[in-house]
């Protein structure tokens, strides 16, 4: 228990009942999180979803976790690895997202798969005739393929 | 046999070795998790259709999961503050329950994925599904191996032993419940 005196002042600070309210601060948090979506308005899904996600993640990273009470390079190489799931983010993004970019252009049979998944083609030519009965099922079940 | 000497403090860097091991550890798993979710995101947000196959998935079910690795994570702090009491029984005790909380997420996730396999939606239906199983199964392996390790710890603590390891897994399990706050909403809000 000797490395626990060095950090006994934060710790101590907080008894159970601190754990108890932030407890109730997630669940309620994660009940607004539920509701927020069955408004249907993207925006309201948005935060209520994500942005509440974020502060959930927060509290706990925090008050249960206790970074705050870590040395600051441990904040930092924790912040590292976020940035770098950013970098990862920036750049494989426009591959997936764009059909074209700046000397460069998608393969005419990723548009014609997406086209396929999406129901609005029934059929694919390059695919051959092992693909068939599952595709086009509305949620997808069926689909067999290793696409 | 006699004592080993072990290094658990690092004058250098300011904390015991072990807390500074897993937050190492976090760090890592912080690029893993990313990779995964980041990829969901961008394929999500590209292919529309992702929106429909998502809603298949059951929003109640994660919400009780949620409920669950909340509730988990509270018993996991509670544990650390007994500790730091020095009171190992009830540190023991309250991670045996966090153990039971991973144990109901676990069969619930059991219960959710035979119903989905059952109806086709297979880790090789497509590529949202594959991503589904491949993001929750990865959750849930650490899931599995955090249970393990909090066991092991709660049977040291019982004997009042190595008490400051309560802390290290609790500080691992609560970045486990991190990584499902976030599977949450991607998996079965965003619809």
């Amino acid at each position: 228990m000797s490395d626990h005196a060095e950090t006994a002042d934060g710790h101590d600070e907080h008894g159970d009942s601190h754990y108890i309210k932030i407890y109730f601060w997630l669940l309620g948090l994660l009940i607004v999180s539920y509701i927020g979506p069955e408004f249907g308005i993207q925006w309201l899904t948005l935060i209520t979803a994500f942005g509440i996600a974020i502060v959930k993640a927060y509290l706990v990273t925090v008050h249960f976790m206790h970074i705050n009470l870590t040395p600051r390079y441990v904040v930092y190489t924790v912040a590292t690895s976020l940035i770098f799931m950013l970098l990862f983010f920036a750049g494989a993004a426009p591959d997936v997202m764009k059909d074209s970019g700046t000397n460069w252009q998608k393969p005419a049979w990723i548009e014609a798969e997406r086209a396929y998944e999406a129901g609005e083609v029934s059929g694919v030519a390059d695919h051959g005739d092992d693909h068939g009965a599952g595709h086009g099922d509305e949620a997808g079940h069926g689909e067999e393929s290793g696409h | 046999m006699s004592e080993m000497p072990i290094a658990t403090t690092r004058s250098a860097a300011g904390m015991p070795t072990a807390r500074l091991a897993v937050w190492w550890i976090i760090a890592s798993e912080i690029v893993i998790f990313g990779g995964v979710l980041g990829s969901y995101i961008m394929h999500r947000l590209a292919h529309g259709i992702w929106a429909d196959y998502a809603a298949n998935t059951n929003t109640e079910i994660g919400l009780i999961n949620t409920f669950v690795l909340l509730t988990s994570s509270l018993a996991a702090v509670l544990a650390h503050q007994a500790a730091e009491r020095g009171d190992g029984q009830r540190a023991a005790n309250l991670l045996y329950a966090t153990t039971g909380g991973g144990l109901v997420f676990l069969c619930i996730k059991g219960y959710e994925w035979s119903y989905e396999i059952s109806h086709g939606m297979t880790i090789t239906a497509n590529t949202f599904w594959s991503f589904y199983y491949t993001a929750a199964g990865i959750h849930a392996l650490h899931v599995i191996a955090g249970m393990i390790l909090m066991v092991i710890t709660a049977g040291w603590a019982k004997k009042n032993e190595h008490l400051h390891r309560v802390e290290i897994i609790g500080v691992y399990w609560h970045f486990v419940d991190v990584v499902w706050i976030f599977l949450f909403p991607l998996l079965y809000i965003a619809k």
